[in-house]
């Protein structure tokens, strides 16, 4: 099947999709965009995350049809003009990228929830990003990332 | 192949930070944006799919397998068995006994037996479903205490025993009025790193291959490849790509060799990516143990003896038991002085999942153990558990149970008392349910809820011990680019996600004085760098790195003594200048090197170590010690068995911290994985078969299961060390989980003697 999808404000029409591939699989397979992490594909590590017409959902568990004719944002879509967003820049700086595979799918959350709550108590940060696992930095510094971004997002 | 492939990952430069400052990763940027290639993010417009297909039953025998009806498949390239395996089937880390595609027997359930090639990775996985294997179901040993009975099952000829470690010290016959003992029991857990197995093999022009690949050592891979393969080194060029968390799951081959086959079969770059159920087969496990502990001391607490035997559960293949055994018996009764002592480990294969390398090695077992039983002599003898630790820990120049001695800091009490000291958490507040077992789950809103305290402490050898000829290897270019100094630093030691990178530039700038320092990709066109494990790059990769800029160094000055007529013992490089003893400047780099570059590369050892005795278990079998304490808060619900862990707060030495955000992190994953261990992580494996291979049914710490931690760390130099470092990854993982099984049976008052602690173990029912 075709599908046809806005991804990061660029259309991209893809043929030959197999019905049972996910939008996950067509963002890095077939579109060139392996920004999204292939950490569980069960739904369970949140390492995909990407915004679905500005929801966030796990691409993994999206059906790659489903995606025809919607919007996607993925991370590779945050930055703009060569300048980090601030949920970008204060993982980079906080140290709370290390191996880095849950980074993007952190990254798109976080940058969720600061749209929805732009100053977060520790416990909504822990709540929001429940939904992503990460197994090198205990979440300390991805913490400590989310504030300084909410911070930096306030003084703007 | 000259097409377009996003195969190599990008050489990283940064500009900043010298040893001691918290400079930024170089690959900081390309990880948030999304684009650091990753192994499983490779692509070649011409590849195929690689995928395994694997044994269902732990033990049986192969009596045929048919492939006519997979190769039938619209799509399928290649369809390979035991049969097209052209050199040795066999591989392993220390004993090449596992098959690259099994043929006679399979010993565990996961096994591969076949792989397949198509365009599509579904495609080849329906392929493989279409592989008959005939197969004759045997008795399997699935219980590692009954692994050396005679008669169970043979796993492998001449029988189940890896390694026995037999360690006698002192009196043999103690006698002590204070005897304390347990048994004690450690599930199997699960390295569990996010980004799954994967690689690209790419046929070459002259016959051999190129191999993308995340792991931990690039060369030891190289060897096995070419062991299978039947291929020279040369022909078997490894790179790494991205790797996605390791902890010791990459130490064994996973998709390497099945890779290299397809595509010297199909002549087409075959790209091979687990999913998360695979991952689960395909790297090993941490060793399940099976503890007996019994500590004999004087009526003040004083230690007179320790006596343990211990029973490693390997799985089906060798891997890396005997060295876990190792670790399991020398450092297996913790930080502690003991006059005599007896241990016992054995390693024993079994048809469970093979079990290896993991964080922590063999000594996270037995913290358990001994720390557990620390707790009940303190209560034996009536002081407090903290103390109880204090008046046995080891100090500097103290010999440990095989009769090393401990030559540089070794802060027992002092970060014991760090700890201690450290404020408590306030009481929950029973208002926010958040904040309580259960949380949203709105199981509590504070009745039934008790709060428990607990420490624990650990030392872990750094390094490769027991004699290993353990190298690192460092190439460094100096060069003038653009008018500016430029280092280039190239090592196969491999970048994990840990911050080697970072590491190997700080030390450039702080050698050469230079800023701008390049990361050359990792790969097998310089020589080994040693495994990323046992906490060890650092010490060991940062030690060849050292040395090599040190003889760009004296390179360089000997050029700039011919230059300038003076003796190269007077002159020294201070940034891009050449300067004389008073520090004058004599001349500029540009004009000593021109258009030329100087490059040095360097093989470096740390100080030898040597085999234990085979009866006493007697040697210095160790290149240094590193020393961790934690201490947990918990709150239980002690009617649903619910737990949550209020703080873990640590204090570790590290020696010297070269980059002291990134010690901090790795601090705090360590601490993570310990925790999930005493709480949460399991892989259940019941006759042999797996019941729980994914995300949803194996637990990892989420952001909502950790608690603020508070971490001290201690700087006291190993004068034996490059910089003083001390190894800092693993005693993390070691210390916190035995922190939190104590503050869990503080709560709760049960004894709970085995890891992880269920809800119905707090429970009773």
């Amino acid at each position: 099947m075709r599908v046809t999808t806005t991804v990061n404000g660029t259309e991209h029409e893809v043929d030959d999709v197999w019905e049972g591939e996910s939008l996950l699989y067509v963002l890095r397979e077939r579109m060139g965009l392996p920004g999204a992490k292939n950490a569980c594909e069960q739904g369970e590590c949140g390492s995909c995350t990407v915004y679905l017409d500005g929801e966030p959902v796990c691409a993994c568990l999206v059906a790659a049809g489903q995606a025809n004719g919607r919007e996607v944002t993925t991370v590779e879509g945050l930055a703009h003009g060569g300048e980090l967003h601030p949920v970008q820049e204060a993982f980079v700086e906080c140290g709370a990228v290390q191996c880095g595979f849950c980074t993007p799918g952190l990254v798109v959350a976080a940058h969720d929830l600061l749209a929805r709550v732009p100053r977060p108590s520790d416990l909504e940060i822990r709540e929001a990003l429940a939904g992503n696992l990460c197994r090198c930095t205990g979440y300390e510094k991805i913490l400590d990332a989310v504030r300084l971004a909410a911070d930096r997002q306030a003084a703007r | 192949m000259s097409t377009e492939a996003t195969t190599t990952p990008t050489t990283t430069t940064t500009t900043h930070g010298r040893i001691g400052d918290s400079a930024l990763r170089p690959d900081g940027t390309l990880k948030v944006t999304g684009e650091f290639a990753y192994a499983s993010d490779l692509w070649h417009d011409e590849m195929v799919w690689g995928v395994t297909l694997r044994s269902p039953h732990p033990h049986a025998r192969i009596r045929r397998i048919d492939i006519t009806d997979a190769l039938t498949v619209p799509g399928v390239t290649a369809v390979l068995t035991a049969d097209d395996v052209p050199g040795e089937n066999a591989f392993g880390l220390e004993h090449a006994d596992q098959p690259v595609l099994a043929s006679e027997f399979v010993r565990y359930e996961g096994e591969p037996v076949a792989l397949v090639a198509a365009d599509h990775p579904e495609t080849a996985r329906r392929a493989a479903k279409r592989i008959q294997v005939d197969y004759e179901v045997l008795p399997a040993v699935t219980d590692a205490r009954r692994a050396m009975d005679p008669d169970a099952p043979a796993v492998h000829r001449p029988g189940n025993l890896v390694r026995h470690l037999k360690l006698r010290r002192g009196e043999q016959s103690p006698a002590a009025p204070v005897v304390v003992s347990l048994d004690f029991e450690v599930g199997m857990q699960d390295q569990a790193f996010l980004g799954p197995e994967s690689g690209l093999a790419v046929p070459a022009e002259d016959g051999g291959v190129d191999l993308y690949v995340a792991t931990q050592w690039l060369h030891v891979d190289q060897r096995q490849i070419c062991l299978a393969l039947g291929m020279p080194p040369e022909k078997v060029r490894l790179v790494l790509a991205g790797v996605g968390g390791a902890f010791g799951g990459r130490e064994d081959l996973s998709v390497h060799v099945h890779a290299c086959l397809l595509a010297l079969r199909t002549g087409k770059p075959v790209k091979m990516s687990y999913g998360r159920e695979e991952s689960f087969y395909g790297h090993v496990h941490r060793h399940p143990a099976y503890l007996t502990y019994e500590f004999g001391a004087e009526r003040d607490g004083r230690l007179v003896y320790g006596r343990t035997s211990v029973v490693l559960d390997g799985g089906a293949y060798a891997s890396s038991t005997a060295a876990v055994v190792g670790n399991a018996g020398t450092l297996g009764l913790g930080p502690y002085r003991f006059p005599s002592v007896s241990v016992d480990v054995y390693g024993v294969f079994t048809n469970n999942p093979p079990c290896g390398a993991m964080r922590g090695f063999g000594c996270v077992q037995a913290a358990f153990a001994h720390e557990a039983l620390m707790d009940e002599l303190a209560d034996a003898v009536g002081i407090d558990r903290v103390a109880i630790r204090q008046l046995n820990g080891m100090r500097e120049g103290d010999l440990n149970i095989t009769g090393q001695v401990i030559d540089s800091a070794a802060p027992v009490g002092e970060l014991l008392q760090i700890v201690a000291d450290l404020p408590l958490p306030p009481p929950s507040d029973p208002s926010d349910i958040r904040a309580l077992p259960g949380a949203v789950g709105n199981t509590t809103h504070g009745e039934g809820v008790v709060r428990g305290v607990g420490y624990a402490v650990t030392y872990k050898n750094v390094g490769f011990s027991e004699g290993f000829d353990d190298y690192a290897t460092a190439r460094v270019r100096l060069e003038m680019t653009g008018g500016e100094a430029v280092a280039t630093v190239h090592t196969a030691s491999a970048e994990v996600g840990q911050g080697l990178i970072t590491v190997e530039q700080q030390i450039c700038r702080t050698e050469l004085g230079v800023e701008r320092v390049v990361v050359h990709p990792k790969d097998t066109s310089v020589g080994s760098g040693g495994s990323t494990s046992a906490s060890r790059q650092t010490y060991m990769t940062g030690g060849a790195v050292k040395a090599a800029c040190e003889a760009v160094r004296t390179a360089v000055l000997d050029r700039a003594a011919g230059v300038l007529g003076r003796p190269a013992g007077e002159l020294r490089l201070d940034g891009e200048k050449i300067a004389g003893a008073s520090g004058e400047v004599l001349t500029g780099l540009a004009e000593v090197l021109g258009d030329d570059a100087v490059e040095e590369t360097v093989e470096w050892r740390h100080r030898p170590t040597h085999a234990i005795d085979p009866e006493t278990g007697q040697g210095d079998a160790h290149v240094q010690f590193a020393f961790s304490a934690h201490r947990a808060v918990v709150d239980v619900d002690v009617e649903l068995g619910l737990v949550k862990v209020v703080a873990l707060d640590t204090a570790q030495d590290v020696g010297k911290a070269i980059n002291p955000d990134a010690v901090v992190g790795q601090i705090h994953g360590g601490s993570a994985q310990g925790m999930g261990l005493a709480l949460m992580e399991e892989i259940v494996v019941t006759d042999g078969h797996v019941r729980n291979p994914s995300f949803t049914d194996y637990l990892i710490p989420t952001i909502l299961d950790m608690p603020p931690m508070q971490v001290k760390v201690l700087e006291y130099a190993d004068p034996h060390a490059p910089y003083g470092v001390r190894g800092v990854g693993e005693p993390p993982t070691i210390s916190s989980g035995p922190a939190v099984a104590a503050a869990v049976r503080a709560a709760t008052g049960r004894a709970l003697r085995r890891v992880p602690i269920r809800p119905e173990h707090i429970t009773g029912t």
